[in-house]
């Protein structure tokens, strides 16, 4: 425990060392699985992996926001389907341009955070309950506004190149990346700025850990708390955008329980679901530990109902790694 | 259990925090049938000390020898059943439940193969518990309709109920009125009786010298000297405890505040709480608020500060009307609110000293596109420590490992951070120490002559009648009556405070 944070001892930042372990875990599997397969540490392997990460982990990045205010948002997963509606309605329907339709896409999901961020701060409602509530909302509209039938992007194909397309591979050619897995980090790095440096995420951090304190210091907490919310919203649209172009179609049935995915990468991630600790950096981490971890069992042959009961066993152990450090303390 | 025979010896105590030796080479004895003072500033040692006892901390070096025989305390539950309780001064009960519920929580008598709760046993075995008490309370109330001090009695039950030897009080009167205090001191004297061993931990002086034997002194993480109670004088106790001197001057009556009004209130009402409170505060002013416990003091503080919800009133702040609605509000107008309740109202304390003190002000610290200006903000808190001298190792530490007097300084800075310069203060030297409550003291002086003006709550009237230029005085949600200085006597005040006005009489 001698890791000096800034040349004080004593300040060890418990969420240091939470993404220390997270980081080690994941290079423990990824040791693993190289042992273990040799499919497994190849280029394409290893893309696929960040490919599929990359949805979920937009959402985890959102979600890591209200999470460290102390709340919990269970809407993303199906504002996220809604935001791919809408976009496919946008692009498709209406043949509003590419760029423009993107837009309206994320801004779906910020306006749905924003409603869920007002019946938070206004209405008092628990989030859990507001949340609750908005995921139903969200996932009815979806089905009504779709007609409950997928929209596809075929008159648009370059809608399509958003996430599959590579934009490395075109500067450094044979460098596959998709742009998924770039919009991934970049909404990552745009995430750490956020929190780490703005008052937005200084404001997050306060309301985390105590927020009766925080009001009672002259801040407007419901300004602030809306705020987050919308911002959750945003990466939760980013996140519909991502997964219509992946898929090339807005399914309107799909999404419900990614909420929870996104919660496990970021509690995996070492943010405390209490509130007040938390980073970025982690929740990427988390998310890239649980594909990787499905990915791996997959390539070991291990059956996709066995995958999900791996998963769930280690959301226990990382929570309770958690627990057992905070207690010792 | 005989009086007399010794129950706990704790010799050479060592105990390091990272980067602090919390505790070293402390000594504390305890006879069975006494009641022996723990004292000594926040953060002395004296919590330390005692959460090694009850097996929360494990001691570095040392030895805790309980009842003749040399003992390991790993762990909460093993202190609990050698018979060692600590009433803390949060209480720990299930406001819902009853009476006989809580002292018997987790172990209820059961019947028929266990399968149903007894509680006709239940309620004999707590009327027995109460008989030897000499208590008179219903084991079948809920816990919610008793008052703090009854609430504290069924702690005490509880801790007896297993059987309890030895028996921590920490701060235990710090909530109870007079009377109340009374009803508390005839509870311990009957557990003397019992040879029950009692460790008292208080800041009171005058309680120290009427109910405990022996007084044990530590100062910073050292013993200092265990002495006879009746061999002592109150100073003697507090230079051992402070080692220098404690800051006794007063506010000089020839400095008296200006005339500008900074701040006035009228005509506010709060359901039937607050009702048609009306003062103004001067410039460069302490005005004190006095008062018994529930006449209204803290929620006046908070409707002004806009923390709760007013029915109707009026605030002018330097002569201009304006509308406060949350505390928002409040600090935009300058002024500042310091809880009685840090933990929970005042501080994060999970933050660092630095995001305590930025915290009211980040608006202020944050540059275009909201990004913060952190060396700005190292430099504000580095100044707050140094001109309030807050005893921290940087301000990267974090709240939490300071003493209660730092933490309030911290809060103090946060709000001199922001320039507010109307301070209201509820119980500022509320389970601060002797030390550090002179310092506290010298501050607010300080304070008000720099021209800030200051609302203080005190439930002390020594320090209300020391301190303050003016005085309000509330009882039942009015304000019963205002004194000069040089009027103000702890009588008067007291006299005051119990003056109840007749509702529909007037």
């Amino acid at each position: 425990m001698k890791l000096s944070v800034a040349g004080n001892p004593v300040q060890l930042k418990s969420g240091a060392l939470q993404q220390l372990l997270a980081f080690a875990s994941l290079v423990v599997l990824v040791v693993f699985f190289s042992l273990s397969s040799s499919n497994f540490f190849g280029f394409s392997n290893i893309v696929g992996i960040l490919l599929s990460t990359a949805v979920i982990g937009v959402l985890a990045l959102g979600s890591t926001f209200v999470i460290i205010t102390g709340g919990i948002d269970l809407s993303v997963g199906t504002v996220m389907t809604l935001s791919a509606v809408m976009t496919g309605v946008f692009i498709t329907f209406w043949g509003v341009p590419v760029p423009l339709g993107i837009l309206g896409g994320i801004l779906t999901g910020a306006f749905c955070g924003l409603l869920s961020g007002l019946s938070v701060a206004k209405l008092k409602i628990p989030p859990f309950i507001a949340t609750l509530a908005m995921m139903m909302i969200a996932k009815g509209l979806a089905l009504v506004i779709s007609g409950t039938k997928p929209i596809y992007f075929n008159d648009t194909p370059v809608f399509r190149e958003i996430a599959l397309g590579s934009l490395l591979n075109s500067i450094i050619p044979g460098f596959k990346i998709p742009n998924a897995v770039l919009v991934f980090f970049l909404a990552a790095i745009i995430g750490t700025i956020l929190l780490a440096k703005t008052i937005v995420g200084r404001y997050n951090f306060a309301l985390g850990s105590n927020e009766e304190a925080t009001r009672l210091s002259g801040v407007n907490v419901d300004k602030w708390k809306i705020i987050i919310y919308t911002i959750t919203g945003l990466f939760t649209g980013l996140a519909g955008v991502l997964m219509a172009s992946r898929l090339n179609s807005a399914q309107p049935a799909l999404g419900m329980g990614y909420e929870l995915e996104a919660i496990a990468a970021v509690v995996i991630g070492g943010t405390s679901l209490s509130g007040g600790k938390g980073t970025i950096i982690g929740t990427v981490i988390g998310a890239l530990i649980m594909s990787v971890l499905t990915n791996g069992l997959r390539i070991m042959s291990v059956p996709q109902e066995w995958q999900t009961v791996v998963v769930g066993f280690v959301i226990l152990l990382a929570v309770y790694a958690d627990m057992l450090r905070r207690r010792k303390k | 259990m005989t009086n007399g025979e010794q129950l706990i010896l704790m010799e050479g105590i060592t105990k390091s925090f990272p980067g602090v030796k919390a505790l070293n080479n402390c000594r504390f004895e305890l006879l069975g049938g006494e009641v022996h003072a723990l004292v000594g500033e926040n953060g002395a040692g004296k919590s330390t000390m005692m959460k090694v006892l009850t097996g929360v901390y494990q001691k570095d070096e040392g030895r805790i020898v309980y009842l003749g025989s040399e003992t390991e305390i790993p762990d909460t539950r093993t202190a609990q059943n050698l018979g060692i309780s600590m009433i803390h001064q949060e209480l720990n009960l299930a406001p819902d439940l009853t009476v006989a519920q809580n002292i018997f929580i987790g172990r209820e008598p059961r019947r028929a193969f266990k399968l149903f709760l007894d509680e006709n046993k239940l309620h004999e075995q707590v009327r027995e518990l109460f008989r030897r008490m000499n208590l008179h309370l219903d084991p079948r109330q809920p816990v919610s309709e008793l008052t703090v001090a009854k609430q504290q009695m069924v702690e005490i039950a509880k801790a007896l109920s297993f059987n309890a030897r030895v028996l921590i009080m920490d701060e235990p009167t710090a909530a109870l009125s007079d009377s109340e205090i009374e009803d508390l001191f005839v509870i311990i004297g009957e557990l003397k009786r019992n040879g029950v061993g009692i460790v008292y931990i208080s800041h009171r002086m005058d309680e120290l010298k009427r109910i405990t034997d022996r007084i044990t002194v530590m100062r910073d993480g050292s013993y200092i000297d265990t002495v006879r109670t009746d061999e002592v004088t109150t100073d003697q106790i507090i230079s051992m405890m402070v080692g220098r001197a404690v800051y006794h001057e007063s506010v000089p009556d020839t400095k008296a505040a200006s005339e500008e009004i900074v701040l006035e209130v009228k005509g506010l009402n709060r359901g039937s709480v607050l009702k048609d409170i009306g003062f103004s505060l001067r410039r460069g002013e302490i005005l004190g608020v006095a008062g018994l416990v529930g006449a209204g003091r803290t929620e006046m503080a908070r409707a002004v500060f806009g923390a709760d919800p007013i029915d109707s009133g009026e605030m002018a702040v330097h002569g201009r009307k304006v509308a406060i609605r949350s505390p928002y509000d409040a600090v935009r107008h300058g002024i500042g609110y310091l809880s009685e309740d840090r933990k929970r109202f005042g501080c994060m304390v999970d933050m660092d000293v630095k995001t305590n003190v930025a915290v009211a002000s980040y608006g202020s610290y944050s540059g275009p596109l909201g990004f913060m200006r952190d060396g700005a903000i190292g430099l504000a808190s580095e100044k707050v420590v140094e001109t309030l001298k807050v005893k921290t190792p940087g301000v990267d530490q974090v709240v939490k490992f300071l003493s209660g007097g730092n933490q309030q300084k911290v809060v103090i800075g946060k709000w001199l951070t922001r320039d507010c310069d109307i301070l209201i203060f509820d119980e500022p030297t509320r389970g601060i120490d002797v030390g550090a409550k002179s310092e506290i003291y010298k501050l607010l002086d300080e304070l008000a002559e720099q021209g800030k003006s200051i609302i203080m709550i005190s439930s002390e009237l020594p320090e209300i009648v020391r301190m303050s230029h003016r005085i309000v005085v509330m009882c039942e949600g009015r304000i019963t009556g205002e004194l000069s200085r040089s009027e103000a006597t702890q009588e008067r005040i007291m006299e005051l405070a119990t003056k109840r006005v007749l509702k529909e009489a007037l």
